[in-house]
């Protein structure tokens, strides 16, 4: 079984109130030296019956298909052998 | 004029399109269930507003592979108007039919209220009932309404005249604090480079009759109808 790990993120530049209220949340509790923060998702797949190389092209499609928005987000993923 | 509106599971504002349709405007208005897979016979689609799938993910983005949406493809592709209100702009977006994208409201708040729109094309299919500049009141009710685009997408949409309105003041004036939601441009509503379909966050067919506050969501209606019988 392989274990699937997808990181979507926003573009850089685009607008991120979620992860501006956080931050500034953390700063209210007194953490200093935050820069930026950023929100994002991660989903996690376990997948059977792929080699690791037929997962890379499943999950590649997986991302481009439905689970980023190419118009506003960035997306990378990490696949291991469970 | 026969219409159609989509239901997708987790629509909620179908049945009032339906009603303006019949009840308003005297046209014909079926629902038709995210299940078919062919659209026949009729002169224009409505995607509605609600909650397509929970809105699990992004926006619009599950609800875009619903079966019938491969039907609203082809029906755009060949001429057919398409209107997308709220969650219907965002599925259009989602199914690459509109440039863009809808994100997160700036404020992080959902929205329910009238908006002022400015009419920045008055000639399109959607807006041909309505006068350059003139200022239309008709609610929004959204937590991503947040338009966005890149620079270039931008910079065709203005050039081409696809930016059908933008949410303003009172007196009509766009500025930082007129835009509700952190849109890009205080963007509300944009068509195609075709000019057969178009997206808007506020809600036509909630300012319909004057019991409600605002008749101006007639206007976009009214537009369409025009267009079909080759009057606008």
């Amino acid at each position: 079984m392989l274990s699937v790990k997808v990181t979507v993120t926003l573009k850089p530049g685009v607008l991120d109130p979620q992860g501006k209220t956080v931050r500034n949340a953390l700063e209210s509790l007194g953490f200093k030296g935050l820069v930026d923060l950023r929100m994002g998702k991660l989903m996690e797949i376990k997948m059977d019956g792929s080699s690791p190389e037929e997962a890379k092209s499943k999950v590649e499609e997986m991302c481009q298909k439905l689970l980023a928005n190419p118009v506003i987000e960035d997306y990378h993923y990490e696949i291991e052998q469970m | 004029m026969r219409f159609g509106v989509v239901l997708f599971p987790g629509s909620n504002c179908e049945m009032d399109c339906q009603y303006v349709l019949r009840e308003v405007l005297r046209e014909e208005a079926d629902l038709l269930w995210h299940k078919e897979e062919r659209i026949l016979g009729y002169d224009a689609i409505v995607l509605p507003g609600g909650f397509s799938y929970g809105d699990y993910l992004r926006t619009g983005a599950i609800a875009r592979f619903s079966p019938i949406m491969k039907a609203v493809e082809r029906f755009a592709a060949s001429g057919g108007l398409v209107l997308g209100i709220c969650n219907g702009f965002q599925i259009l977006c989602e199914a690459g039919l509109l440039p863009g994208a809808l994100m997160r409201n700036r404020s992080l708040h959902f929205i329910c209220k009238y908006a002022h729109i400015r009419v920045e094309n008055q000639k399109s299919a959607f807006s041909n009932a309505c006068d350059r500049g003139q200022i239309l009141v008709i609610p929004i009710n959204h937590n991503e309404g947040c338009y966005y685009a890149d620079q270039e997408t931008l910079r065709r949409l203005n050039e081409d005249g696809q930016i059908l309105f933008r949410y303003c003041g009172t007196d009509g004036e766009v500025s930082e604090a007129s835009n509700p939601n952190g849109s890009l441009e205080n963007i509300a509503g944009i068509m195609n480079e075709a000019g057969n379909v178009m997206g808007m966050m506020p809600h036509p067919e909630r300012a319909c009759e004057r019991i409600l506050g605002s008749e101006d969501g007639r206007l976009i209606f009214s537009s369409m109808i025009r267009r079909w019988k080759g009057e606008g």
